[in-house]
Formats: C-alpha cells, sequence, structure tokens
C-alpha cells in the first residue's frame, strides 16, 4: 500500500504483486510491535462492521486472474473466497478446504483431499473438477492473470475420486502448499463447458455477496453454511472504498466505519490519544529498496555497491522519512519471519570510512551518480532519497536526485534507469521470492544480478525436504545476496491500520495486510 | 454567408449553437490527442509488473489498440454521436462494460448534487448581489464583501475537511461521508450531503455575488440611470427596473460558469467526501488507463461547459435585442 495524501495519486499501482506471505514457526512476538498481549475473551457472535480499504477502482471484479489492489484481494479472496490452503497468523500454510495435503517422496507430486460435504454459497457441493477449472483459470499460454509466473509450474492436475485432487510439478517443490496458499489461487464453481463462473461472486468463503457497487463499497453477510464451526462471527459486514486518508480517518473518528486500512503516519499521534482507537502495527513482508542494475557503470563494480550500502544511514531515514514506522534492514530482502530467513554479517551500517574505503578499492576517490525516485516508488521516497543524498555526501559520493513523474513509473523508470527506488510486497517464501526477482533473468530482476552459485542453489533448495540441508544453502544465498546484490534494502514497512475498541481480534497475522486478508472471518465485537 | 429567413433573434442562436458544436468537434480532436500521448499504457498497467511482452501484445490487439489512431478517432466519434461510447477497457471475456454503465450512474450522482447546490445557491447569490449593490458601500455591503472574499480565497479541501471537524467529528451533527444508497429517506440524504453541499456553496455563492454586484454597479453609472436617477425613482426599483434588465447577460455568464463547475470542478470535494460522482470516475479511470472511459468523462465536461454557455449566449442575447443584429 501506499500512503494516499493526494488523492488524485490514490489507487492502484502496478507494483501491487501479492503473494506476500508467509512465514515459519518463528516466535513472532517480537515483531508484532503494538499488539497487545492480554488475554482476550471468547469470540462471539452476532453485531456488523464497516471495513475501510483505500485502493478500490471502478473496474474492479470478481475475476481473481485480475487483482491487483487490496482491495479485491482482502474483500474477495479473504473474506468471498478461500483457497485449499491458508496462512495462519503464525505465517504457516495450513489446511483449508483441503483438509490435508501430501507429497510424493522427490516432493513433485501433491495430492490434496477435499474436506467432506464443503458447498458454495448457491449450495452447490464443491468437487474436485472445480479446484482443476479454478487452477485451469490462470494457467496456459494465453493467460493474462497476474499469477502465471506461479502456477507455470504445474504441469498437470487430475481428479481422483470425489475428493482428491493431484497436482504434478516440473520439479520439486517443497514450498507448494505455500502457493496453493495465494489469494488468487481461490476454488470457485466450474462452469459445465470448461472455465470457472466467477462472474457470480459465488464462492465458499465466510461472507456472502449482498450488495456490490465497484469502487464504492460492497455489503456481506454471513455465510450459514461456511465450513469452519463457529466462524464467522459478524452477521453483516461492509467493506467502504475511501481512498483519501483524512476523510478516512475522520469516518473512523465519527464512527461511520470502525476500521481504516494505512494510518498516515503524520496523525499517528492523535490517534494514539483518543482511547476508543486502537492502532496496529505489524511488520509484514513488504520493503523498500534502492535497486542498482549490476550490468550498467558504475554499479557494475560489486565495490562500488558495497560503497553505496554503508553510505547510506537507514536508521535517519527511517526516523526522518518514515516517522519511525518501519524496521531496519540490511540489504537482504527476505524479512526475518520467513522460514529459512537469516540476518547475513556484517550487518551493513552507516559507516564513512567504510565507504570510502570501498570506493578505493574500486578505483575511485569520488563518484557520482543518479539515483530516479517518485511518490510512488514507496511512501516518501523522495524524502529518503534527499536524506541518502545528504549521507552519502560525507563519503564522497554525490547522488544526484531525480524526481521523476508518477504516472508511467513503473513503466518508464523501473526496470529501465539504472537507480531506482522500489517498493516490494515481498512473498511468503525464499523460493518464491528469489525465484521472481533475484534468479538471472528473473521477471522482476531489476537489479539484472545474475549469480551462478545462487541459480545453483535456488534449485536445488526447492527439491530439498531435509530442513537442516535446505537452511544451510538458503543461509548461503541470502549471504551472497547480501554482499554482492544489486539491492540496497533499507527497511521493512509496517502495516498501521487503526480500529475502534468495538472490535476485538486474536494474535494478527503477518504477512499480507488486514490479517493475512482474514479479519473479517477473525474478528469479532467485544 | 448566406442569410437564412429567420427571425434575427433565431439565426443568431442558430448560428451560434452550429459554433457550439464545431467547438465540441475541436475539443473531441484535442481530448484524443491528450490521451494518445499519455505515459503509459493501459495493457501493461492491468496486466502488471510481470506480464510478458507476448501478454500484452495480445491483449492490446484485442482492445484494437493496435490500430492506427485516425481510425481509432473516427470510430469512436462516430458511436459516440450516437450515444454509444463503446466498452471500457475493464471487460473482461464474457462480462462486457459498457462505457455508459460505468459512467452513467456517476453522472447521476454529479448532476444530482450539482442540482440541489444551484437549486439552494443560484436565487440566494442574485439577492445578495443584489441587496449588495443597492446599499453600496454600506456595512452590510462590506460584511458581505469580507465573507465571500474569504469564500473565495480558501481552498475547497481545506474548507471541506474544516466544516469537517466542526459539524462531524467535534459536534456529530452531519455525516463526513456522502455515501447514499437507493434506500436512503429524502431526510437521510439531506443529513449526508449536507457538508458537501456547503463546501461547494461558499466558493460558488461568494463568486456568483461577487460578479452580480459588479454588473449591476456597472450599469448604475450609466446615463439612463442618471435619468431615473433625476426623475426621482427609488433606489430599488431603478435597480429591478432598469439595472437588473440589462445585467442579465453578464449574471448569466457567471452563473453558467458556476454551473459548468459543479458539474466538472467537484474532483476534491467528491475525494474528501467520498461521494461517487463522475469526477472521480475520471480520476480513477486516468489512474488504470481505462482511455474509453477517460474520453467519455472528457467528452461530458465539455459538452457541460459548451451547452451551459450556449445557453448563456441565448439570454444574453434574448435581453439584448442589439446582440441578434451582429454587423
Amino acid at each position: 500500500m501506499q500512503d494516499k495524501q493526494d488523492p488524485s495519486l490514490a489507487g492502484i499501482m502496478a507494483t501491487r504483486r501479492q503473494f506476500m506471505g508467509a512465514v515459519g514457526m518463528l516466535a513472532l512476538s517480537a515483531s508484532l510491535v503494538g499488539q497487545t498481549s492480554m488475554a482476550r475473551a471468547e469470540p462471539k457472535q452476532g453485531g456488523s462492521v464497516k471495513f475501510a480499504i483505500n485502493d478500490g477502482t471502478q473496474t474492479d471484479s470478481y475475476d481473481p486472474a485480475t487483482w491487483q489492489n487490496s482491495y479485491t484481494q482482502v474483500i474477495f479472496g479473504g473474506t468471498l473466497c478461500n483457497a485449499l490452503t491458508e496462512l495462519d497468523v503464525e505465517g504457516a500454510a495450513v489446511p483449508d478446504l483441503a483438509e490435508s495435503f501430501a507429497p510424493s517422496d522427490n516432493l513433485k507430486v501433491w495430492t490434496y483431499t477435499l474436506r467432506p460435504g464443503l458447498k458454495f454459497h448457491d449450495g452447490t457441493p464443491v468437487t474436485p473438477n472445480d479446484v482443476i477449472q479454478s487452477y485451469r483459470h490462470h494457467m496456459g499460454p494465453s493467460s493474462s492473470s497476474a499469477v502465471k509466473a506461479l502456477v507455470d509450474s504445474i504441469v498437470d492436475i487430475k481428479a481422483d475420486g470425489d475428493r482428491k485432487v493431484v497436482f504434478t510439478l516440473s520439479g520439486g517443490n517443497a514450498d507448494f502448499p505455500y502457493l496453493t496458499a495465494d489469494v488468487h489461487l481461490v476454488i470457485l464453481p466450474a462452469k459445465p463447458e470448461g472455465g470457472v463462473a466467477w462472474e457470480k461472486g459465488v464462492a465458499t468463503g465466510p461472507y456472502m455477496i449482498d450488495d456490490n457497487q465497484p469502487g464504492i463499497s460492497v455489503r456481506m453477510k454471513r455465510n450459514p453454511a461456511y465450513h469452519k464451526p463457529g466462524q464467522p462471527y459478524f452477521d453483516a459486514i461492509e467493506f467502504v472504498n475511501i481512498i483519501d486518508v483524512a476523510a478516512r480517518t475522520n469516518a473512523l473518528l465519527t464512527g461511520e466505519i470502525d476500521y481504516m486500512v494505512d494510518v498516515d503516519i503524520k496523525t499517528l499521534k492523535m490517534l494514539e490519544q483518543n482511547t476508543d482507537i486502537e492502532i496496529t502495527k505489524v511488520s509484514g513482508l513488504r520493503h523498500f529498496s534502492f535497486s542498482m542494475n549490476t550490468k550498467t557503470a558504475p554499479f557494475d563494480n560489486p565495490d562500488v555497491r558495497q560503497a553505496l550500502k554503508h553510505a547510506i544511514d537507514r536508521n535517519d531515514v527511517i526516523n526522518k522519512a518514515f516517522l519511525g514506522n518501519a524496521k531496519v534492514a540490511n540489504d537482504n530482502p527476505a524479512a526475518p519471519q520467513i522460514v529459512f530467513a537469516v540476518n547475513p554479517e556484517p550487518i551493513h551500517e552507516y559507516d564513512v570510512a567504510k565507504a570510502k574505503e570501498y570506493l578505493a578499492k574500486a578505483g575511485l576517490t569520488t563518484l557520482s551518480v543518479d539515483l530516479s525516485v517518485a511518490e510512488t516508488a514507496f511512501p516518501n521516497a523522495i524524502d529518503a532519497a534527499l536524506l541518502f543524498k545528504e549521507h552519502a555526501a560525507k563519503a564522497g559520493i554525490d547522488i544526484n536526485v531525480i524526481r521523476e513523474p508518477d504516472d508511467g513509473y513503473w513503466d518508464n523508470v523501473w526496470q529501465h534507469k539504472p537507480f531506482v527506488g522500489v517498493d516490494w510486497l515481498g512473498k511468503p517464501t525464499l523460493d518464491s521470492l528469489f525465484t521472481t526477482t533475484y534468479a538471472t533473468g528473473a521477471p522482476w530482476n531489476d537489479t539484472a544480478w545474475s549469480n551462478g552459485r545462487f541459480d545453483e542453489l535456488l534449485v536445488q533448495a526447492r527439491a530439498e525436504s531435509d530442513k537442516t540441508k535446505r537452511q544451510a544453502m538458503y543461509s548461503e544465498m541470502q549471504q551472497i545476496l547480501h554482499d554482492d546484490g544489486g539491492a540496497l534494502v533499507i527497511a521493512y514497512a509496517l502495516f498501521m491500520d487503526a480500529l475502534s475498541k468495538k472490535i476485538t481480534h486474536g494474535k494478527i497475522g503477518n504477512m499480507l495486510q488486514c490479517d493475512n486478508f482474514r479479519m473479517a472471518e477473525r474478528w469479532w465485537l467485544a | 454567408m448566406q442569410r437564412l429567413n429567420l427571425p434575427p433573434l433565431a439565426r443568431t442562436a442558430f448560428i451560434r449553437i452550429g459554433s457550439g458544436f464545431f467547438t465540441l468537434f475541436l475539443v473531441s480532436l484535442i481530448i484524443f490527442a491528450a490521451i494518445a500521448v499519455l505515459p503509459g499504457d493501459f495493457a501493461k498497467v492491468a496486466l502488471g509488473r510481470s506480464a510478458t511482452p507476448e501478454t500484452v501484445a495480445n491483449f492490446q490487439k484485442s482492445l484494437g489498440l493496435d490500430r492506427p489512431l485516425p481510425e481509432r478517432y473516427v470510430s469512436w466519434i462516430g458511436k459516440a454521436l450516437t450515444g454509444d461510447l463503446g466498452m471500457s477497457f475493464s471487460s473482461g471475456a464474457g462480462t462486457p462494460r459498457t462505457v455508459v454503465s460505468i459512467v452513467g450512474p456517476r453522472l447521476k450522482n454529479t448532476l444530482f448534487l450539482a442540482a440541489i447546490t444551484a437549486i439552494a445557491c443560484v436565487p440566494i447569490a442574485l439577492a445578495l448581489g443584489m441587496i449588495a449593490a443597492i446599499r453600496r458601500n454600506s456595512w452590510l455591503d462590506r460584511l458581505l464583501n469580507t465573507i465571500t472574499l474569504i469564500g473565495i480565497s480558501f481552498p475547497e479541501f481545506f474548507v471541506a475537511y474544516v466544516l469537517m471537524l466542526l459539524f462531524a467529528v467535534k459536534l456529530p451533527i452531519f455525516y463526513s461521508l456522502a455515501r447514499i444508497t437507493p434506500n436512503m429517506t429524502a431526510y437521510e440524504i439531506a443529513l449526508r450531503l449536507a457538508l458537501p453541499i456547503a463546501t461547494l456553496s461558499l466558493g460558488i455563492i461568494a463568486h456568483m455575488m461577487r460578479m452580480t454586484r459588479a454588473a449591476i454597479i456597472n450599469l448604475l453609472s450609466a446615463p439612463y440611470v442618471e435619468m431615473a436617477k433625476l426623475k426621482g425613482v427609488a433606489t430599488r426599483d431603478i435597480v429591478l427596473r432598469h439595472a437588473l434588465p440589462n445585467a442579465w447577460a453578464p449574471i448569466a455568464a457567471v452563473v453558467a460558469f458556476n454551473l459548468a463547475y459543479l458539474i466538472v470542478g467537484v474532483v476534491v470535494v467528491e475525494v474528501v467526501f467520498v461521494y461517487p460522482g463522475i469526477g472521480q470516475a475520471m480520476v480513477d479511470a486516468v489512474r488504470s488507463r481505462d482511455i474509453p472511459v477517460v474520453q467519455a468523462c472528457a467528452l461530458i465536461f465539455a459538452t457541460a461547459y459548451v451547452l451551459l454557455n450556449l445557453l448563456a449566449d441565448i439570454v444574453a442575447i434574448a435581453t439584448n435585442p442589439r446582440l441578434a443584429h451582429p454587423r
């Protein structure tokens, strides 16, 4: 999500890519800043609430292949539908519509068993054919789905009896249950002639559509036949699209809505003083980077990259540009809650002497580079770039900050200019993160980085079922990326939302926004 | 040019209408050209960062974006004349979405808000303008001038937020969201729309009132008014019976300008109060590069301007016979 102070800039970004995701079984309390640990009452049923999201558009549709903004992913993906698996609050991939899943020895064939008695909102039973068509919807050469790259590894899906679905992959993938938890891969009713009938807005989720006005609001009511006993808790919910952050804040203060996504950090202090409002801060997978193209001079010299990595005072950027609402990163795009994530040594800190040392190693005494940013690059990217300019000047590095237009930034600047600001939503597993962004020739490899050893380990680790061996491979890969990669990763963002105290919730998931998109199912009235 | 056998007034109006349509034609060309040079590409925006070049090319072809520009313009404008504004780019396979179905409800909302605001504001503004003209330089005139100057000076979003803070947050009388649903009562709708209407009113009442006052004061120095004064006609009658009939032309012009503004310029108010109007629809469409929708909105805006100005001109021609006989 971007911060949206200028209403004309609010809305969808081409960067919204979504399968952020999951973590392993780590103790996550440390990363859940601001979550109260008091014991909560048992959830109770009843009541109605309104949630405000900030990036809906009038062109939003029920078609999961088109879900690029958080509005569609939270409302349609996380509330109207279910996938075979889901991310629980700890970030593990756990059964959802499937009651169980099991791989073959080589991790190439995965068998999912559907829960008995599953029904769509219109009462028709869920069959393996629905699962097959729902997946095929994103596959094939003519697919323009947001997750085409993700399902490319599936070579075959077939039914086995009336409750089993068998996936055959092109190679072993230990993380496949995370893939099936992706918000786009929800199960919808198949059409008799093939394809899925997404147009009706009928699925399996905790709430059913009552009234949908694209870009304005979606009213929903409880699904009485939901497969999770006791859930959901509210009788009725409404999602409202409020792009302007001041309007969202006022609506929350006046009680017109009960939850708002993306608090404005400028008014955070004021909201924190309000005793009727709870602010939730969750450190997710989203991170911000200044990315250097490693095929373009001077960034093709690893020592120049190292010099720049030591020439930025990340703490200062976080305090001034992000007003303290982010966590320091260490040139490793993998957020600490992801399984197998490590924090490679040495920790890259602001060190003028070291930066000069690396410059000297590269045979330079001074360095002058252009850095392209726009407000859409990531929230307050321009301020961050100007601070970086100040920090680097002390090390004899002249950074010329170029303010690019927001319009077309992701088309004409990102992946075109050699040094740019980038907003990453992150991925649930190291494999999906590296495959999409850091492997040679990966679709979003904006640093044009290519490392043979890294690519080799990536393929090996994917099909390795021994956790210790896998950890060793992933640790080595993160070390290589940290030392040699072109991404100067500044910080991990916090999801900061505000909600009325009339709503209660358990622990909040820290992979995706809005309690891993599931707040409507998991929260209840106090 | 050939003289048409029409009464002079009708003929002048006819010519004026013709030139209005010509203006619209030019505007449609400009709209089309301007959108053609926008950076960014719908197919890329819609498919996201990970789309392969082939997918993008397939998609562009299916939208007809691969055809030459002149051909696209002709087919667009030809259909627009028949009321068919084309298909939105967001139409999926099997889910056609016409531009009319996207823009129509939003336009209705905008016209509704504009109509209520206009009905409330125009009489008030004209009355205040005349009072200020009659009581020129009195304390009342000075007070009205000061208030309207303040009203014009503050940007709308600021006025909107201040009103919201005072009358929705601090004193919960009205609502900060202007979302209206079909099943609301008139009273509820009034409560919900009070703040956006107040925000819009402040600016346009001020503008219309000041122009009305200026137009009338301008005429009060004319020789025939001098004559009426010498005959001993009361000030009020001078304004209402001698000055006002001649002031209609400038007043109609400023009213038309403000009504057009209510239709095309309320994006800020729509955003702040979350009112689903056409301005918001256009901003949305620009962001997602939904070109048919952007073009339709721009065309609707241009039409609103041209039509309202046409009306103002016709009022001017009707109230000033000299204009019907251009030399």
